[in-house]
């Protein structure tokens, strides 16, 4: 019966979407309009040739297969991520990359949304959806709530990532930074978003286990945050609904300030909160040590939820926001410094007593490097915010290096971290295909943000200072091209950084994959676990 | 009379922003409430319990616990 219902709407869907390619007024939303009129068609088409099938009922086991899935589509869309990201770097080095045949829809302005869409919430993104859906229901001792409700979260987000992607390259985007999907993507995003929630609440409902684990509380403030921000900042009028472009409710500062607000706690809960539900499940895990201190955790949940919220104005310091509100995320964002090192402290001494495992273990190198660097980013990010300090780094290059050593460094590593402990118990293998390859993957990487970062701590503050250097008479020193002349070498360095760090993640997708497909599967489990 | 921006901004400064640290405070009280100690040993210890499969039934897991 509900497969009926389901063709009767996607039929009206694949219609819909044929009628609105016809009348798009641009060309954005008319590729959209096909991609959507096939996926509905294609999906029709699918459940049509399975329906009155005899339904295999679901086992009582965890559902993992969406797992598997997620761990797929965060190797590969991690992989495109870094890809756009070190060619657009080696374009601001060689500025003859900007090739000619690609102006339009390929030059730099168009891929470098592409570039940080593609890192933060296709790659980020599939990390968090895939992990949060292990981790809960590991936690929880419950399958996942809502049967295929969690494949749709997962198809419908790749279907949010494709719509985004190819809709800034062909021009259709709202301008604002880490949101720059039109509203019929944001309308898509935030039904998947829901349905992801619902998922995620109804697993821990019918939980097993009398608490909920720590790790579960922050997943849930990132779910609940994300979709709160989202909606917020995405209120938009569309001009037509057979066009991409859209209007926004907010104007002037106000659109700013809840630009910020929203770009800040995307920081905040989808790179921060949702990465430390991570930490708080694989750190552990990897360590076969319970977390350090289960108190402290939730004193930093709390601190941190209380507190970031509040920090998004210190990207807008020096503009037309009131200096009130520009001290209040000042301050908001240095007291902050605290918790996040609360969490740090949280991560790494969950090893007191197994530090060997570093010696032995390349994972949990990655993992405590992960803490290292959010450690190293949590006390940079609230010094940049001081007023003052961020006079000089402001529109500088060292914004760039912090954003990259926090999502390098941490948000990357601890993926890479969950995503070699996931695999041979995804897969069931015995162990991963070679270890001798995760640490090369663990060094390349490290020299590669330290190179990346580097690089960018000088020529950022080198352009910082050029820009405000003023002779006897008051005039400007240098012109903006000296500047970009300045920085030649350290853009190389960059793109080379970025090279090392792509490198290594190839070397993850291979290691990845021979295991997969080489590993011996590991011994059946024994029927009854042992008692604990 | 004040207008509504003015009005707002003065309540979340005061009592709304007073009404949060309160809660803040509450949370870390409770944290170390007394024999918290003891509970959060035992909820430390989730994430080794059930790795390979859902518990069955309520009676296995407070066994288990």
């Amino acid at each position: 019966m509900w497969n009926y219902f389901k063709l009767a709407v996607l039929a009206v869907i694949t219609v819909l979407a044929a009628i609105a390619a016809n009348y798009a007024r641009d060309l954005a939303y008319q590729v959209h309009a096909i991609i959507v009129m096939l996926v509905a068609g294609g999906l029709f088409l699918w459940t049509v040739r399975h329906t009155d099938e005899p339904v295999v009922p679901s086992g009582p086991e965890y559902m993992d297969e969406v797992v598997r899935a997620g761990v797929i589509a965060t190797v590969f869309w991690g992989i495109v991520g870094f890809l756009v990201g070190v060619y657009i770097a080696s374009e601001l080095a060689f500025p003859a990359l900007n090739f000619q045949w690609l102006q339009g829809y390929g030059n730099f302005g168009r891929l470098r949304p592409l570039h940080t869409s593609a890192v933060i919430f296709a790659f980020g993104g599939n990390a968090l959806i895939a992990t949060s859906f292990y981790v809960v229901q590991r936690t929880s001792a419950a399958r996942l709530f809502g049967g295929g409700l969690a494949w749709f979260v997962f198809w419908g987000y790749q279907l949010f990532i494709v719509l985004a992607a190819t809709g800034y390259l062909l021009g259709a985007t709202q301008s604002k930074e880490y949101a720059e999907p039109e509203w019929y993507v944001d309308w898509w995003l935030t039904t998947v978003w829901v349905a992801y929630l619902v998922v995620f609440l109804g697993t821990i409902y019918k939980r097993k286990e009398k608490h909920i684990y720590v790790a579960n509380w922050f997943y849930l403030s990132f779910i609940v945050t994300i979709a709160m921000l989202h909606v917020i900042n995405n209120l938009a009028l569309p001009v037509s609904i057979f066009g991409s472009k859209s209007v926004q409710v907010f104007s002037g500062v106000q659109d700013a300030m809840v630009q910020w607000w929203y770009g800040h706690n995307a920081v905040g809960f989808f790179l921060t909160a949702g990465f430390l539900g991570m930490m708080y499940y694989f750190v552990p895990k990897q360590a076969e040590r319970p977390i350090f201190s289960y108190k402290l955790s939730i004193v930093h949940f709390w601190a941190l939820i209380f507190l970031y919220i509040w920090a998004g104005p210190h990207h807008l310091h020096y503009t037309a926001l009131p200096d009130w509100a520009g001290t209040l995320g000042m301050v908001m964002s240095v007291i902050l410094w605290m918790p996040s090192w609360g969490g740090m402290i949280n991560g790494l001494m969950t090893l007191s007593g197994a530090w060997d495992k570093l010696r032995t273990d390349p994972i949990i190198r990655m993992m405590v490097i992960s803490i290292g660097f959010y450690g190293m980013s949590t006390f940079e990010g609230p010094m940049m915010s001081i007023r003052a300090v961020n006079s000089l780094s402001h529109y500088t290059d060292w914004t760039i290096g912090h954003v990259h050593s926090g999502a390098l460094g941490w948000n990357g590593m601890i993926t890479f971290g969950a995503l070699y402990f996931l695999t041979p118990r995804l897969w069931n293998k015995e162990r991963l295909y070679s270890l001798r390859l995760v640490n090369w993957h663990f060094w390349l990487a490290t020299i590669g943000i330290i190179l990346y970062a580097a690089s960018m701590w000088v020529t950022g503050i080198m352009e910082g200072l050029m820009w405000r250097e003023v002779d006897a008479n008051g005039f400007l020193v240098n012109s903006f091209a000296d500047t970009v002349a300045a920085k030649f070498p350290m853009y190389v360095v960059r793109a080379t950084g970025g090279g090392l760090y792509l490198t290594g993640a190839l070397i993850m997708a291979y290691n990845l994959w021979m295991t997969v497909r080489r590993v011996p599967a590991a011994a059946e489990a024994p029927a009854v676990a042992p008692a604990e | 009379m004040q207008d509504t921006y003015s009005m707002l901004r003065e309540f979340a400064d005061s009592w709304v922003m007073l009404a949060i640290l309160l809660f803040f405070l509450g949370t870390v009280v409770w944290a170390f409430r007394p024999g918290s100690t003891r509970e959060y040993e035992d909820t430390g210890q989730i994430p080794f319990r059930h790795d390979d499969k859902p518990a069955d039934t309520d009676a296995e897991t407070k066994e288990a616990l």
